[in-house]
Formats: structure tokens, C-alpha cells, sequence
């Protein structure tokens, strides 16, 4: 019997015409469901002069106000929900300050929408009922478990809730359960190669066919590093929080780029400077229009990556829209470990801890498929205290702080007032070392 | 009577203990006695010297991160139990030591100079000159 090579055919591979014709239905629904439910859309619109009326199709949706990080923080924790709380289920979020964190809430549809999405990454994979899908991202607040979870539920994979960390037990579930799919951030993916190699097992011994991977930048060469440390073929799956999580876009066998789920969300690409909208292969930021969600739908929200979408035939034979892998960041954010990072989020942390902002630096490397993250603080009057106690009691603090609102660890290195060099009198706050595009 | 002792802070990275010296160098500044304190990533580099306003100039004018300390120095008779009996003085008087370390200078052949950080400098001054021993003034480490 031929595999399924589709979760939901019809959509995958539907002519662009009938596509835009769905997007133009659906655009036009939600237009007048943020207008009617979030006051705060109303009013960015009206500012704009805009009302639904405007709005008749795709063609349309450079009327529509952009909605950025910004917005979102500003009505946190709540401001953007347009149907009643009762109506949801679930909430996922991103790492941050409390008022610099994002919540998304998602209502039933809302939750079956993203993990159909995940379900045709898991399909495009090669997953199927038949497969033992494991997966070791992180389980909680962070998409990246819960998006996959559900999805793998949906195909009927069988699920291994492993979520990240303790590396020889994943292993050890691995070779005893028979895992045929591994999820989970492609540096993690790396780590657990290399453990597999210390432990003498050879890949041949995993039934390891397939991985699915995301949530950070990895560079091809890391793609074949894992491909050939667990034997398996590895894909590329992009999302973020404030859109659903992992789903929005995800790639096929052809492995040229990630096929983004239209029917559910609309890409285009701006210049980031002006905000005009690029033609189609132009390299620039991405917006999305969520079109299906309920709960938290969002808008023209620019995701500040920098990417290139193309619209070429796929031998997979999917018709859905292609992205490149992101090429940067049009803000300062950096994702290291998997997990979002603004200096700015550090600079709170310093704050709060030294009633100043210090000088400082965060250095970003990559040792080994796996990310370094540093920050070097310049120790002022106030903060040295004569003894190494009280000084090594200061980076105790900090590095329990960072933690704290970063979920990840930093290196803490206190070090002398104006080592840190500046360029034309201007501190350089951030450093990385990862060459990833 | 306590003495100015100054610390400064330095990364543990080649040729810093070189470059605070050669600071002090420039500046005609005499080092009277010196330790260091160290973790895996830092040091603390403490000294006496015999112009403490004129190194802190120096120091800052060199970007370190100085910190002035008040300290004791106390001479000692240099032979077994000399530094044996002026603990057991600091002890009977509840004081606690945090860190000593000896300076350069003899004011004669038979004494030893420490330099002495407590808890409470009031209380081992009073302890130490009841029990006998002669404390030196900022002067008198600058002279010897």
C-alpha cells in the first residue's frame, strides 16, 4: 500500500487560485472579528482609517495595520483576546519579564488548528499511525513540547512525553520503545548524537527514521551532522507563540525550505525600514496574518525575521507557499538554546540587581552543535566589595536571575570597568560567534 | 590606629598583575606588603603601600576598581609562637580574622610585621595594645 504522504491533501496541494480565494474568505471573516471583539485593533485601524468594509480580499491586507512585539506587550495580559476567557482551553508563552512575556490563548479550534498543522509536519515527515514519535522538547510554557504533542496525537503516533534533558534516558527509551521519529531543537538533536556515539551504540542500532527540528537557527552542515550521528533524515519546522508554536511552516522531503500553512496563515514580506510590501522573492521581513484563530488572532504581525518566500513548484507536490530558513532578525533578539533572548530582558536583570545598568556584553558561540552564552558585566564602585565572598555572592545572584527570567543559563563574568571595548564610544552589547546562515 | 590598605580587582588573565604593578611603578609608589585572593575567574590583589592617596590616583587613573580598606599591622616578636600567642589574644578577645597576610618590612632583626583584617578594628586595637603589642602607624610602615 502506497504511504500517505498528506495529513489534509486537499488543502496541501490545492491550485494557488483556490487558495487565495479561501484566504480572501477567511481574511474577511477575521478582519471584522478583531474589529467587533479587541478595541485595540479597532483603534489602530480606525487610526489608519481602515474598517472591514476595506477589507474584500488578500488583496487588500497592506490596509490592515502591522501589529508588533510592542502591541503585544502592551496589553499583556490579556488586551489582544477576542472571544470571552471562558471560551478558552489553554494558554502557551513566550520567556520574558512579567509585561514582556507574550500569552496566547487558544480556544478548542484554536488547539485542533495548530496540531493539524503539526500533523502535516509529522505526514511530510513520513510519520504515520505506525510510528513511536518522540518528543524531547521542552514540555510547559514553550510551545515546542505541547505543539508537538498534540499534533503527534493527532496522526496517532505513539507519543513519548520525554520533554528535554536527561539525555541517556531518551536514549535508553530510544532503543527500548523503538522510537522512529525524534522532535525537539536541532542543538539538542546534536547533543544527543554525539552522546550516542560516547555510549558505542551505532545508529544502526536506532529505529530512528526521522527528525523533526526547530525552534533556533541551524545551518545546513548541522543537518548533516545529525543525519549521519542518528541515522535518521532531518526537517526543519518554524513557529512562533504569538502565531499558534511550531506548525506555521514545516518541510517536505525535498528539504529545499519550509511549505507555510496558507489556509491558516497569511505570509508576506516587507522591507523593514518602510513597511511596503516586497514582490514575491524579495528578501525581507516576514508578517503573518493568523486567519483561522479564534482566540488571539493576530494581524499583519511582523515576526522581525528576515526571510525569502518563493512559490516554485515542489516535488513533493504541494502547491503551499515556500520560506527559506530565517537569514536574521531585523530586532536585537537572539535565540540561544531554543529560547528567545533580549539584551533588553538582561538589562532588566541588571537593573533590579545593581539599582544601575553596568556595561556589558552577551558573547554567543557555538562549541560543539551547542550554544555558549555568555555575559560579562563591568564590576563598578558600589558593586566590589573587597572580598572574594561578597564578589562571587554578586555572580551567584545575577546567575540565579538570569535564570529566573531567562529559563536558560548564562556564564556570569564579572570583569574589570572599561574592558569591555567600545566602538566609537558605544558599548557593542551583544557578540555571537554562531555562523548560522 | 589603622592603616589604609587598598584592594583592587583584577581578572585572572595574563599580565594583569604585571600591568597594576608597573602602574604603581610610574607613579614612584613603594609596596610594604602584598597578597592575593583568587577564584577561578578573578583575583583580588591587596597592598599597603607608603602613599596610599597618590596609588589610588595612579590605580584610578588606570581604570582598576580600588577599594580602601582599614587594617591593622602589628609587629611580632619573629620566632616560633610569636603569631601562635597573638592569635590566642584575638581569640580570648571574640575577634574574628578574616584574612592576614605579612609585610615586607622588619622594624628590627627580631620582629615580624602583620597585617590584620577583623571583624571589629576597635576591639582587637584595644585587645592587641592591652595584651603587649605594638601596632604600627601609616607612617611608620612608610619609614621602615
Amino acid at each position: 500500500m502506497a504511504e500517505k504522504i498528506y495529513w489534509d491533501k486537499d488543502i496541501e496541494t490545492m491550485e494557488h487560485d483556490k487558495m487565495v480565494a479561501l484566504q480572501s474568505e477567511r481574511l474577511v471573516k477575521q478582519v471584522r472579528h478583531v474589529w467587533d471583539n479587541v478595541p485595540y485593533y479597532r483603534r489602530l485601524m480606525e487610526e489608519k482609517g481602515v474598517t472591514p468594509d476595506d477589507i474584500k480580499g488578500v488583496e487588500d491586507l497592506h490596509k490592515l495595520p502591522f501589529i508588533s512585539k510592542a502591541d503585544l506587550r502592551e496589553n499583556y495580559p490579556d488586551g489582544m483576546l477576542a472571544v470571552p476567557k471562558s471560551e478558552c482551553v489553554r494558554i502557551q508563552s513566550t520567556s520574558g519579564t512579567t509585561g514582556k512575556r507574550v500569552v496566547a490563548f487558544y480556544t478548542q479550534n484554536d488547539v485542533d488548528m495548530w496540531e493539524n498543522c503539526v500533523a502535516r509536519a509529522i505526514t511530510a515527515a513520513g510519520g504515520t499511525k505506525d510510528d513511536v514519535l518522540q518528543v524531547a522538547y521542552g514540555y510547559g510554557l514553550f510551545t515546542g513540547g505541547a505543539g508537538i504533542h498534540g499534533g503527534s496525537h493527532k496522526v496517532g503516533c505513539l507519543t513519548l512525553p520525554m520533554s528535554s534533558g536527561n539525555t541517556e534516558r531518551q536514549i535508553q527509551f530510544m532503543q527500548d520503545l523503538g522510537t522512529t521519529i525524534l522532535c525537539c531543537t536541532p542543538s539538542y538533536a546534536a547533543y544527543i548524537g554525539e552522546t550516542v556515539k560516547e555510549m558505542g551504540i551505532s545508529p544502526d542500532e536506532l529505529k530512528l527514521k526521522a527528525g523533526i527540528f526547530g525552534a533556533e537557527p541551524w545551518t545546513e552542515e548541522m543537518r548533516q551532522e545529525i543525519e549521519k550521528s542518528l541515522g535518521l533524515k532531518a526537517y526543519d519546522i518554524y513557529g512562533l507563540t504569538e502565531t499558534s508554536g511550531p506548525g506555521v511552516a514545516f518541510e517536505c522531503e525535498e528539504q529545499t525550505g519550509m511549505h507555510i500553512n496558507e489556509d491558516n496563515f497569511i505570509a508576506e514580506i516587507i522591507d523593514p525600514d518602510t513597511g511596503e510590501v516586497l514582490p514575491e522573492g524579495s528578501k525581507g521581513e516576514l508578517v503573518f496574518t493568523s486567519i483561522t484563530k479564534e482566540a488571539f488572532p493576530l494581524l499583519r504581525y511582523r515576526t522581525r525575521d528576515i526571510c525569502i518566500l518563493t512559490r516554485g513548484k515542489c516535488s513533493c507536490g504541494r502547491t503551499l507557499v515556500k520560506m527559506c530558513k530565517p537569514m536574521g532578525r531585523s530586532d536585537d533578539m537572539l535565540i540561544i538554546k531554543g529560547v528567545n533572548v533580549f539584551p533588553s530582558q538582561i538589562e532588566t536583570v541588571l537593573l533590579k540587581d545593581f539599582n544601575a545598568t553596568p556595561n556589558y556584553q552577551i558573547v554567543v558561540d557555538r562549541v560543539g552543535n551547542v550554544d555558549t552564552f555568555e555575559i560579562k558585566v563591568e564590576l563598578s564602585d558600589e558593586m566590589f566589595g573587597d572580598t572574594i565572598k561578597s564578589v562571587s555572592e554578586l555572580e551567584k545572584k545575577l546567575s540565579a536571575d538570569i535564570v529566573q527570567i531567562l529559563g536558560i543559563r548564562a556564564k556570569i563574568s564579572l570583569v574589570e570597568p572599561k574592558s569591555i571595548p567600545r566602538s566609537e564610544g558605544k558599548a557593542v552589547r551583544v557578540i555571537d560567534k554562531r555562523k548560522l546562515v | 590606629m589603622t592603616i589604609k590598605q587598598i584592594s583592587i580587582f583584577v581578572e585572572n588573565k595574563p599580565g594583569r598583575l604585571s600591568d597594576v604593578t608597573a602602574a604603581l611603578k610610574n607613579g614612584g609608589i613603594n609596596i610594604r606588603a602584598i597578597t592575593t585572593a583568587d577564584s577561578s575567574d578573578f583575583g583580588i590583589l591587596r597592598l599597603i603601600v607608603d602613599d596610599t592617596d597618590k596609588a589610588i590616583e595612579c590605580l584610578k587613573t588606570a581604570d582598576y576598581l580600588v577599594k580602601v580598606t582599614n587594617v591593622i599591622a602589628v609587629t611580632a616578636d619573629d620566632k616560633p609562637g610569636g603569631m601562635a600567642s597573638i592569635m590566642k589574644t584575638l581569640y580570648k578577645a571574640n575577634i574574628s580574622v578574616e584574612y592576614m597576610y605579612s609585610a615586607f618590612l622588619n622594624p628590627s632583626e627580631v620582629t615580624a610585621c602583620l597585617i590584620l583584617r577583623v571583624d571589629s578594628n576597635e576591639n582587637a586595637i584595644e585587645a592587641l595594645t592591652d595584651a603587649g603589642y605594638k601596632l604600627l602607624s601609616a607612617d611608620e610602615l612608610a619609614k621602615f
